[in-house]
Formats: structure tokens, C-alpha cells, sequence
């Protein structure tokens, strides 16, 4: 979907910052929790990794950039864990206030609705049946799509034309498994781009490879 | 949580801990096994490893070799694997050409190698632009590189995750692979940075 969490040369960010030698894994400790809790939350919901994703790519603007990367853990557990019913929406909230010494109405639990979604195995190399569609050194077009629910095509790729650089082993893909409607397997392609073709001609010469499912490419006529 | 600035947004780290409580005494969340996890990432699963790799790669051509075949495969040969990790291609910055890796979608990392991600590769200035001005971002975290150095950005936009096998810096042939593993940074394996000899 089109969304903040698709940033690939997007504008206005200002300065890198540069690494700093020593940085905590977890700076500070309830960073090291939300991320715990995001974790074990997504079997909790009966979710899956690529569901997950498309939870914090829902986010808006606040909830995706205010409290940094654990901040979208902990806001992407809450959205997933309301619409699967295990939560309530403002349980976690009504919660926090009383942790400070409020005393305020907490929520009834609610009756659980976790999607009808099972994985065919662990993770989400699978193998298929059918040849690659594309081969190595051969050109391609990302199509030019817009989709209203979870893809991994990053905007900045769409509608250019580069070269299959390798054809890597094949993946559940995240555009089904993300709203439970299949794994539907397909082989991902590392496609080469030139920044020109991306940018335009007074870019800096640089190559960029996006590994991209079958079913975003397009043969060149 | 509210994006309109009309209600009071609480802190995090306040919130975080409501979600705990509200899941543990549900026993939807074992709490022990939040502390092994967080611990895991703090002390075990780290960019030692990946440095131990690298190291591995510049002593042994052979494995040097299989690692550049099939990355996921030779790094279990020392033992590194899990989530985050189930697909690992490596690639090789050598004297031209120069490998860097973002996740302009979110912050996707080879976490069985180099652990959870720093903070500047979450952040959106890099995300946004490593794929539009890399050149100019490697420079601002301190790598000039020559101007006849290609550049491939590494989009991780699948599962495919991607290390980068820095070069090795020249006056480090007399060092033994146990020498060289502290020379290997966590910055060299994304390719923000390079190598220096000691």
C-alpha cells in the first residue's frame, strides 16, 4: 500500500545521522520489551510475519514515526492484537493510566477473533512446481500498480525497466499472506535498476537492486 | 493514540508496560521468555558474528568460496542461524565495486549475523535515501569513497537478507582469523563503512 513506511526517495528527512560506536542494543529497557512483545504477540493473534508488516505500514504518521522503530512495535502489537480481538481498542490505554494512579474503566475483554490462517510450513522459502518466468540478464518493467493492501514493490521501483541480476529461491507471497488469503509462492527476482532510469539523467550513477516477486514484473515487449 | 494532537498521546515506555501486564496475567506471554529473548539480542546474537564470518572468508578461500555460493548455508557452518536469517546472500566489496544495504519498507536486517539493526538504519533519512543519493549519504556517515567506485544499493525488500563481505584492509596479511575477527565492524558488513587495518 501507498504509506509513510514506503520511503525510498522520499524527501524531507534531513541528515543521516552517523553511527555512534557503543549504541545499546535496546537504549532504553522498554524498547527491549515492546520488541519482546511484538514478537510473541503475532501467535497470540494467530498472525503472521508479513500481516505484521502491514499492521505497522497502517500506522499513521504519529503512531509510525514519534516513539522510533520499538514505538512501531509496540503501536503495530496494539493494532494487531485489537483487530484480532484479544484486546480491546484503548485496553492498553485505559491500562497505562492506572499503572500511573488513575483509576479508570479498563475494557471488558473481548471474544478473541483470530484469523482462519494456518502456514504450510516454518518461515517463507517454499518450493514450486513451475520454471521461473524470468531469467538471469533478462530485462523487466516492475509494474506500474498501486495496490490498496500489503506489497513489497517499493513506489520508487514502479513502472521501470532493469535487469534480473539473480533469480533467488522462491517466497510465500506477503501480498496473500498478509491478509490471510494464501501463501501463493512465487519465485523473487533481484532486479537490477540504474539510478538514471529511477531518478532521471542528472543522477548520480549508482545501481540499486530490488529482490522482487514474479507476480511485479512485467516482460518487455 | 491520536494523530491529531486532540487527546494525550502517553509514553511508550508506559504503554509498553500495560501491554505486558494485560498479556502475562492472561497467560498469553510468559514474561521468563521476554527476558530470554531481549537478553539473546543483547549478549548472544550480535555483529560478532557476523565479524567471525568475515574473518572466516579472508583466511579460507574455500570458504570464502561457499560463502559467496550460498551465504545461509556456510554461515550455519558456524553455527549462526534463525530468524531474520533463513535466506543470507553475501556479496563483495572489492577495490570497485562497493555493496550497501537498506530496507526502504521497514528495517529488514540479517539479525543471526549482525544482530538487531543500529539506530541509523532505522532511520528514515536513510531508509529514504541510501536508494536516491548514496554517494552523498555514505559520505555523510563518513566514507568517501573514489569516484570510480561503483555502487550497488541492496534493497531488502523480500526475505532475502544481505551482509556484505567488506574487503580486507591491506598490512592485515599477517593476521591470524582470531586477530582479525575485532577489525570487523557491524558498519563494514552494511557497507557504510570499510575495514582499517589496526
Amino acid at each position: 500500500m501507498d504509506g509513510i513506511a514506503d520511503m525510498g526517495g522520499t524527501r524531507g528527512w534531513g541528515p543521516t545521522h552517523p553511527p555512534r560506536i557503543d549504541e545499546p542494543v535496546f537504549e532504553e529497557p522498554w524498547q527491549g520489551r515492546a520488541f519482546a512483545l511484538g514478537i510473541f504477540s503475532i501467535p497470540v493473534a494467530g498472525w503472521n510475519v508479513d500481516a505484521f508488516r502491514h499492521a505497522t505500514e497502517r500506522l499513521d504518521r504519529t503512531a509510525y514515526l514519534d516513539d522510533g522503530y520499538y514505538g512501531r512495535w509496540l503501536n503495530s502489537a496494539e493494532l494487531m492484537l485489537t483487530e484480532s480481538a484479544i484486546l480491546a481498542p484503548a485496553a492498553i490505554d485505559a491500562r497505562a493510566r492506572n499503572l500511573r494512579g488513575e483509576h479508570v474503566e479498563e475494557p471488558p475483554i473481548p471474544e478473541p477473533a483470530r484469523p482462519d490462517y494456518a502456514p504450510t510450513a516454518e518461515g517463507s522459502l517454499r518450493t514450486v512446481d513451475v520454471a521461473p518466468a524470468f531469467a538471469a540478464g533478462e530485462r523487466v518493467r516492475a509494474r506500474d500498480m498501486s495496490p490498496p493492501g500489503h506489497t513489497r514493490l517499493p513506489a520508487y521501483a514502479r513502472g521501470h525497466t532493469g535487469v534480473v541480476d539473480v533469480v533467488q529461491p522462491a517466497e510465500v507471497l506477503p501480498d496473500t499472506n498478509a491478509h490471510f488469503l494464501g501463501e501463493n509462492p512465487q519465485h523473487v527476482y533481484s532486479v537490477r535498476f540504474d539510478s538514471r532510469e529511477l531518478w532521471g539523467a542528472g543522477t548520480e550513477p549508482f545501481a540499486v537492486t530490488v529482490d522482487l516477486f514474479e507476480s511485479y514484473l512485467e516482460k518487455i515487449a | 493514540m491520536t494523530s491529531d494532537g486532540s487527546a494525550e498521546r502517553l509514553p511508550p515506555a508506559l504503554r509498553t508496560e500495560a501491554l505486558e501486564q494485560l498479556l502475562t496475567e492472561r497467560g498469553l506471554v510468559d514474561p521468563d521468555a521476554m527476558d530470554r529473548l531481549i537478553t539473546q539480542y543483547e549478549t548472544n546474537v550480535g555483529p560478532l558474528n557476523g565479524a567471525k564470518v568475515v574473518a572466516r572468508a579472508w583466511t579460507d578461500p574455500a570458504y570464502r568460496r561457499r560463502l559467496l555460493d550460498d551465504g545461509t548455508a556456510a554461515i550455519a557452518e558456524l553455527g549462526f542461524g534463525g530468524p531474520q536469517g533463513e535466506y543470507v546472500v553475501v556479496v563483495e566489496n572489492t577495490a570497485t565495486t562497493h555493496n550497501v544495504v537498506v530496507c526502504t519498507l521497514c528495517s529488514c536486517y540479517p539479525w543471526p549475523v549482525l544482530g538487531l539493526p543500529p539506530s541509523w538504519y532505522k532511520d528514515p533519512a536513510y531508509r529514504a535515501r541510501m536508494v536516491r543519493e548514496p554517494r552523498t549519504v555514505l559520505s555523510e556517515m563518513g566514507l568517501e569513497l573514489p569516484g570510480d567506485v561503483e555502487i550497488i544499493v541492496r534493497d531488502s525488500t523480500s526475505e532475502v537478507r544481505w551482509l556484505v563481505l567488506p574487503e580486507r584492509p591491506a598490512g592485515t596479511e599477517g593476521l591470524t582469523e582470531e586477530q582479525l575477527v575485532p577489525l570487523v565492524t557491524r558498519d563494514a558488513m552494511v557497507g557504510v563503512a570499510r575495514v582499517e587495518a589496526p
